[in-house]
């Protein structure tokens, strides 16, 4: 089934890319999108099952699969060319599509994939995939953002290969089991943790480009900001999502072996420097899309504490990451909106959304309360385990400190939604548009309400695949 | 032999801390192509047609032939200046990469490993790490690529020290995403190319905070 998804996707978008009619554009989407829910069905039943020697839907992979597929179908949905409808072609309209496309298979097949070499390939395809998107308007901007996004990524890519080499160095005469997940945490307690050291610094340094963690975030704050709105939705929740699924399995073999702790206190440190340049750079930004990017750091941060605080913050951290993607990547999709009707992105040019346009206004607020893990947003149900986890392993410095910090978060945030909000703007400049597509945000507030519903009420099946991922570290 | 070619590897790296013209660099690249060659081609362990090809393919056809006649062509075709101009004296990146070999000799000698074969661990970190230094260095948007390439030959000598538990399926990917990764690198350069006349990384730098 997975080989039968993955040449249907490149047909889908062979297709895309080759066409020029809008009518069999729009019915290459629709498939598209029937293909992706059938196969994340599909998974669903035949969880556990090895297919094509390379792939294994376990639970970390089916939660994340969902995750994008319930993402992707209003990024797909959304229109791209919300503003400078002038300059689109056919062209241009194939190479988009044909790229979310290939680029939604292959965090598909990232998440699934149960050999650590597999997963690499399927990462460096998001790469070259995500760089045909954040290129789409071919102006001064979208080239440097591109140059730096592919050019950031291959080197880091680079590194988690390296990193992959070690860890079969660290093999030694065992190689003959293979690089398979599952092997490798069997073999993790024999192996030799100076390799398994190198090789877990180089994976992590290397993934945390995908990520958004200190080391290589900065690729993907330019992307996201030049991206266009639907591909920046993904960017900044589904294909996070990937880099966190990289390091968890790595995270997942360490844990079996003796340098569990080690490990731990490199994934802390990373994750608070993470937050605190979150909190420095949310203070001065004065883009809205930077400012959202730099809040998915912030947010990466808190998960990444979370795994290294263990316990209960495994849950807390698991929760979090899907919670987030949904928030996240609905704020994007408003963006675009906020975009269409005020033709800026600059925070300072734009006020008095209310009166432009108020059901997205609406959506703005509760987005914000939803983004600032206030009550009844899920994330202050995971955000209040990761302190509990965090008071009860005694780290009271790092819970002062990331206390501070969010505070700091929030009242940047705030301060740039609300003056978006309320403040009306001096001198109008651009035409205001304020129609709005009643089915996009419509899509948006259901992403929204989904983080309630999952934070407060999570059904069955969720929690308990959550502590099926949880269990996978502890045994 | 391998040894002598892998040392061979080196000089070049340091050759290319000195050197100050672009087709320099590419003329390197297509040495350092032919010696990975030659040392993939003795670590054949079994002369296997298909193994054999591979490598041809992947040493000589990819590394020494295809990447640096398309760097030369996309030199031609920006005409980007032929002179490196990097921030910093020839004369200290020279030391700084001796320094680098010295380095990672003595890491490499304070592990004790026996399937650590040394002298391809000291080649395949020196790549990386110089290759580093030199992006960082170089002010010219194709040296970047170019010490993309560099680094990844360091990872080829790498992977063929240990890199025997490799399927060939993984091999093929790897090689056709390093190739496909310079060869966008490449039509980049060409568009930055387009839009800014000199293929200077400093005005690469108005998205900031």
């Amino acid at each position: 089934m997975i080989l039968f998804y993955l040449i249907g996707s490149l047909l889908i978008s062979t297709g895309l890319f080759f066409n020029r009619k809008t009518s069999i554009n729009t019915l290459l989407v629709w498939i598209f999108i029937a293909l992706q829910i059938g196969f994340t069905l599909f998974s669903f039943v035949n969880q556990d099952i090895e297919e094509a020697g390379y792939f294994n839907p376990d639970a970390l992979s089916l939660l994340m699969t969902a995750t994008l597929t319930i993402i992707a179908i209003p990024a797909l949905l959304h229109r791209y060319d919300y503003i400078y409808q002038e300059n689109d072609s056919p062209g241009q309209r194939g190479l988009y599509y044909g790229s979310m496309v290939i680029f939604i298979m292959a965090l598909t097949a990232g998440y699934m994939a149960s050999h650590i070499a597999v997963t690499w390939i399927f990462v460096e395809i998001t790469t070259l995939s995500a760089s045909a998107l954040i290129f789409h308007r071919r102006n001064a901007g979208s080239i440097e953002a591109t140059w730096k996004y592919i050019f950031v990524s291959s080197i880091s890519l680079v590194f988690v290969f390296i990193g992959i080499l070690l860890l079969s160095l660290s093999l030694g005469n065992q190689y003959q089991s293979g690089l398979q997940y599952v092997t490798l945490s069997h073999l993790a307690p024999s192996l030799s943790s100076f390799w398994l050291k190198l090789s877990f610094i180089f994976i992590f340094v290397g993934y945390t480009a995908k990520l958004g963690l200190v080391p290589m975030y900065t690729a993907g704050i330019d992307a996201k900001d030049k991206a266009p709105t639907p591909p920046a939705a993904l960017l900044s929740s589904v294909l996070m999502n990937l880099g966190f699924v990289g390091i968890f399995r790595m995270y997942v073999i360490t844990a079996h072996s003796a340098i569990h702790h080690w490990v731990n206190s490199i994934v802390m440190i990373t994750a608070l420097l993470s937050v605190f340049v979150a909190a420095v750079y949310m203070l001065k930004v004065k883009n809205i899309k930077r400012m959202l990017a730099y809040s998915s750091i912030e947010h990466m941060g808190i998960v990444m504490i979370g795994i290294a605080v263990g316990g209960i913050g495994y849950y807390a951290a698991i929760l979090q990451l899907i919670l987030h993607s949904f928030v996240k990547s609905s704020l994007f999709l408003q963006v675009g909106h906020l975009y269409k009707t005020f033709k800026t992105k600059e925070i300072y040019a734009i006020g008095n959304y209310f009166k432009y346009n108020p059901s997205g206004a609406i959506f703005l607020l509760l987005a914000f309360i939803g983004l600032a893990a206030i009550p009844p947003s899920g994330l202050f149900v995971s955000e209040f385990y990761l302190v509990i986890a965090l008071i009860q392993q005694q780290y009271w410095l790092v819970v002062f400190i990331l206390l501070l910090l969010l505070t700091i978060i929030l009242w940047a945030l705030g301060k740039n939604i609300f003056k978006m909000l309320f403040i009306p703007i001096d001198h109008v400049t651009a035409p205001l548009t304020t129609e709005t597509n009643r089915f996009e945000i419509i899509s948006q507030y259901v992403l929204l309400s989904l983080i309630v519903y999952l934070g407060f009420f999570p059904p069955e099946g969720f929690v308990s695949m959550i502590q099926t991922v949880i269990h996978s570290i502890s045994y | 032999m391998t040894t002598i070619l892998l040392i061979i590897f080196i000089i070049s790296l340091l050759y290319f801390s000195i050197a100050n013209r672009l087709m320099t660099y590419v003329k390197i690249l297509v040495i350092q192509g032919f010696l990975l060659f030659g040392v993939a081609f003795i670590e054949l362990i079994e002369i296997n047609i298909i193994n054999l090809i591979f490598i041809l393919f992947e040493t000589i056809i990819v590394k020494a032939i295809a990447i640096p006649l398309f760097m030369q062509y996309i030199i031609k075709k920006n005409k980007i200046t032929r002179e490196a101009e990097p921030y910093v004296p020839y004369f200290v990146s020279l030391i700084i990469v001796s320094f680098i070999v010295v380095l990672t000799f003595l890491i490499a000698n304070y592990i004790h490993d026996i399937y650590l074969n040394k002298i391809y661990f000291i080649a395949a970190l020196t790549a990386l790490f110089s290759g580093l230094y030199f992006i960082s260095t170089r002010r010219k948007i194709i040296t970047h690529v170019i010490c993309y390439v560099l680094i990844e030959n360091g990872v080829f000598i790498l992977s063929l020290a240990v890199g025997h538990n490799m399927p060939m399926l993984v091999n093929l990917g790897i090689l056709l995403d390093v190739f496909v990764s310079v060869f966008l690198l490449g039509i980049f350069v060409n568009k930055v190319g387009d839009v800014i006349n000199e293929g200077d990384v400093t005005q690469l730098s108005n998205l900031k905070d």
